[in-house]
């Protein structure tokens, strides 16, 4: 029962990781495209600058408790995507530098660097992720011990990729939607353009993935020997739908609160498609890694359950609030109206 | 090189690198706090200024504290995936309780203290570096009980081949970590004291925002010395905990080599590894080393041959970290009580100021003193004991550690140089300067 409360733990901290952090590294993708001068681009910066810090620790707190609920997991898991993950990382020390370090001088190599790096370090762990989890639904090749049998390029094989490229889609919708709501005129008007191509896209990619998935995984035999969790795909795809309605009736908020239903549910479609497992092996599924063969000990997992029963809502109340204090639109005023620097 | 010793460099240039921002956002986020408090409390916008002004320092060296802690927490997994399995039950919790009470909270609240000026009442704003204050205080506590459980493993039992939790309270509690967490963020205050201290000194030397600085100066000279004598007194009960936790360690940093009673301490020493003895040896004071280990000058303390050569850390650097260490913090007791004597005619002292700006990076080097001293002193351990650093590896390629190491090195690098670029700069320019009357009338009149 721990095990399984603990698993459910993991897949939602992903899940709000994902939803969150998502809009940002969206947004961080789009930016080059959708920012046409020096004040387009200090907007759409500061319409994610109160909320990016605090949203990247949902995935810090997502590894910790990989580490503390499934060591045997978080060993095996990080090390074996060891270059992804490192490649992960350096883009999100990136990306992070960039917020503080663009503003800071006024040449236009300076800020070009940032915004390069902004760029890269939002699009790489979009595509990353994406690609790192659909290996994990698909299943790597890692022996008895936990060691790896391949490389990179085994990471980045057509469902890898497939992956990879549903994620950075459905970022790239949410964060267009985070700019839609948070910004006016005509960066406003470019932004719901953008939702509208996209999210053609992503549906056609998204149905792909789906169809893959039911080839290259067996996420859909584990879901459908427990039916009612198919409603976890039907949020995903209703989500989906929703956006595009919610964006063609201009209700932007609504939109965007459909387009977190579709990551949340693609998310969690995955991961109670893995259960038990947490990184199955394609070699040989006793190999895999499992809530039931890597877990803690139930004192370790029982004061961790504690804790977070405590603090996940404590943080989500404060963080609710800030997401409140800061709910106005971002414009030329507002940045003027900016007091620290 | 092998996959342990290239590990190992990485987790060292990472770390090293970590805790070159990590101290001053310990410290300098208190004594923002402090001189935003005295803003809200009496009005006066010196401190309002003097606020935003190390506010804005605070948050460059804040942004790099952040990007290099997360890939600590992902080395673990990356590079020591063996230790991972294998102490995952005690140590993972630790370092997840930390994202979760402290790593939240000062990630959330410094953004609303950076974009929240206009947008707080003054008491909610001031609330809010407190909290980021706390926050970081309270980070340093869980991850330095977790790196004290390394140096001295206490509640947990060896169980399905894994160290397995038997009694939380033991690890947060034990007197290692509070000892080590008490000394470290001592050793964060001091660090922020005196670069505070030496920014106002470079400024009060140009006879720039006088007021603002002298203000400013006062409440980080006062934070420096407390500190200052405080460690001195303190930093003698991290030694002394090492004669029953690590004596090894304890040896090595001493450089003493024959077990023996009423052990004297040279104030000139030199070790000689390859002989087992010191080359250098003079200026004993009799039965010292003992009463200081044990409150006792007949006390016997272990010397280096008593342990097996592979069981020795390395005896130079822990030797040379250690009386490095200790003499800044005798330096820095000297220095703060000088300034402070004649702490109301500073402005007539400037050898006294440029002493104290050129003290700015002492305490940087007292800081990664102490922690090659407590790391390096640990080998070959990686768990004091328990299980050994070249057992801890993960099973993975030399070339992937390789590339990765050399991806550090030249991405913090890169990093590190725009950072001290940018603290220079803003650190210079001083704050920001009050809008001339004209100006703030014109403003007026637009609204
Ligand atoms: C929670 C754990 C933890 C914490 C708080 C620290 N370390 Fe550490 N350190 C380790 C956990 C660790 C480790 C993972 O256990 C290593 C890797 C190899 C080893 O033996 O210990 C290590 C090694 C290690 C080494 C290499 C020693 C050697 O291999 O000879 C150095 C120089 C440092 N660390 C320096 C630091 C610094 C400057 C820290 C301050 C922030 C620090 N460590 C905090
Ligand atoms: C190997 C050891 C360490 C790990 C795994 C680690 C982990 C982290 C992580 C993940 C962050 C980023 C948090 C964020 O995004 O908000 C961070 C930042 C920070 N860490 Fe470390 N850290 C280590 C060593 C230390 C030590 C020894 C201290 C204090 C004595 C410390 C104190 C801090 C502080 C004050 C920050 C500032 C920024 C922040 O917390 O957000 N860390 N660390
Ligand atoms: C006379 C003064 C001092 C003494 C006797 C002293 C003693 C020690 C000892 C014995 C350790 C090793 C603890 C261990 O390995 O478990 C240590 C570590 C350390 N010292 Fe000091 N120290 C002194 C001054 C300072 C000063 C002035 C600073 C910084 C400004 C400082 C910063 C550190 C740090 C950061 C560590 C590593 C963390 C830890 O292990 O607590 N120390 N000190």
């Amino acid at each position: 029962m721990l095990e399984t409360t603990w698993f459910v733990l993991w897949g939602v901290l992903w899940a709000v990781y994902f939803m969150l952090d998502g809009f940002d590294l969206g947004l961080g993708i789009l930016k080059p495209f959708l920012a046409r001068n020096e004040e387009e681009h200090r907007i759409v910066m500061n319409t994610m600058g109160p909320f990016w810090d605090g949203n990247e620790v949902w995935l810090l707190t997502a590894g910790g408790a990989t580490f503390a609920a499934f060591p045997g997991t978080y060993a095996v898991m990080f090390s074996a995507l060891y270059t992804p993950l490192m490649l992960l990382l350096f883009a999100l020390i990136l990306r992070g530098i960039s917020y503080e370090f663009r503003e800071k001088e006024d040449v236009g190599w300076w800020r070009k660097t940032w915004d390069t790096s902004h760029f890269v370090g939002s699009l790489l762990p979009a595509l990353l992720l994406g690609v790192a989890f659909a290996n994990i639904f698909a299943g790597i090749p890692i022996d008895r011990e936990g060691i790896f049998h391949g490389n990179l390029l085994t990471l980045l094989n057509p469902y890898g990729l497939a992956g990879g490229v549903f994620f950075v889609l459905l970022f790239s919708v949410h964060g267009a939607l985070w700019l839609a709501n948070k910004a006016e005129g005509a960066l406003r008007e470019r932004a719901q353009h953008t939702i509208r191509v996209l999210w053609i896209a992503l549906t056609i990619v998204a149905v792909a993935f789906l169809a893959f998935t039911w080839f290259a995984t067996s996420l859909w035999q584990n879901l459908l020997a427990r039916p009612f969790l198919l409603l976890l795909p039907a949020v995903a795809v209703a989500g989906l739908l929703g956006t595009r309605l919610f964006v063609a009736r201009r209700e932007l908020w609504k939109a965007w609160f459909a387009s977190c239903a579709t990551i949340v549910g693609s998310t969690l479609f995955g991961v109670a498609g893995l259960y038990p497992a947490l990184l199955p092996s394609s070699l040989d599924p006793s190999y895999s890694r499992t809530a039931f063969n890597t877990q803690s000990s139930p004192l370790t997992l029982s004061i961790m359950l504690g804790v977070a029963l405590v603090m996940v809502p404590v943080v989500i109340a404060y963080q609710s609030w800030v997401y409140y204090r800061f709910k106005d639109p971002v414009t030329v005023k507002s940045l003027a109206l900016e007091d620290l620097y | 090189m092998d996959v342990v010793s290239l590990s190992r460099l990485q987790f060292a240039v990472a770390t090293y690198f970590h805790f070159l921002f990590v101290p001053l956002t310990l410290g300098l986020s208190i004594l923002v706090a402090i001189m935003e408090t005295i803003y809200v409390r009496n009005g006066d916008e010196d401190y309002k200024r003097a606020a935003k002004f190390w506010g804005k320092l605070f948050v460059i060296n804040f942004a790099i504290g952040i990007v290099t802690g997360i890939t600590l927490e992902f080395q673990f997994g990356t590079n020591w995936s063996r230790y991972s399995a294998f102490v995952g039950d005690v140590f993972g919790s630790l370092l997840a309780i930390e994202a979760t009470v402290a790593f939240f909270l000062e990630s959330t609240f410094i953004a609303v203290w950076v974009f929240g000026w206009k947008k707080l009442s003054p008491k909610a704003h001031v609330s809010c570096i407190w909290l980021v204050a706390l926050a970081s205080n309270m980070s340093a506590f869980w991850i330095l009980t977790a790196n004290a459980w390394m140096q001295h493993p206490v509640g947990y039992t060896i169980r399905n081949g894994r160290a397995e939790l038997t009694d939380f309270m033991a690890v947060v509690t034990q007197k290692f970590a509070i000892l080590e967490f008490i000394h470290t963020i001592g050793g964060a205050y001091i660090l922020a004291g005196f670069f505070v201290v030496g920014i106002s000194a470079w400024h009060l030397l140009r006879k720039n925002e006088v007021q603002l600085f002298q203000k400013s100066f006062r409440v980080a000279l006062a934070f420096a010395l407390v500190f200052s004598i405080f460690e001195i007194l303190q930093g003698h009960m991290n030694a002394e905990i090492l004669g029953t936790t690590q004596p090894a360690k304890l040896a090595a940093m001493e450089s003493h080599w024959e077990t023996g009673r009423g052990v004297a301490l040279n104030l000139i020493q030199w070790p000689d590894a390859a002989n087992e003895r010191n080359s250098i040896q003079a200026m004993p004071i009799p039965r010292l080393l003992s009463l200081l280990g044990f409150y006792d000058p007949n006390a016997e303390i272990r010397g280096l041959r008593e342990f097996p050569p592979d069981e020795r850390p390395p005896v130079l650097p822990s030797f040379l970290s250690f009386r490095a260490m200790v003499g800044l913090g005798f330096f820095f007791v000297a220095v703060t009580a000088w300034a402070w004597f004649r702490r109301e005619r500073i402005m007539n002292s400037p050898v006294l100021l440029k002493i104290l700006v050129w003290s700015i990076p002492l305490p940087y080097i007292a800081c990664q003193l102490g922690w090659t001293l407590a790391e390096v002193g640990r080998q070959p351990w990686i768990v004091y004991g328990v299980m050994k650093t070249t057992d801890a590896v993960s099973p993975i390629a030399a070339t992937q550690v390789g590339l990765s190491l050399i991806a550090f090195i030249l991405v913090y690098g890169l990093l590190g140089a725009a950072d001290f670029y940018l603290l220079f700069k803003y650190a210079r320019k001083g704050p920001v300067p009050i809008l001339a009357p004209a100006a703030a009338g014109r403003e007026v009149i637009h609204a």
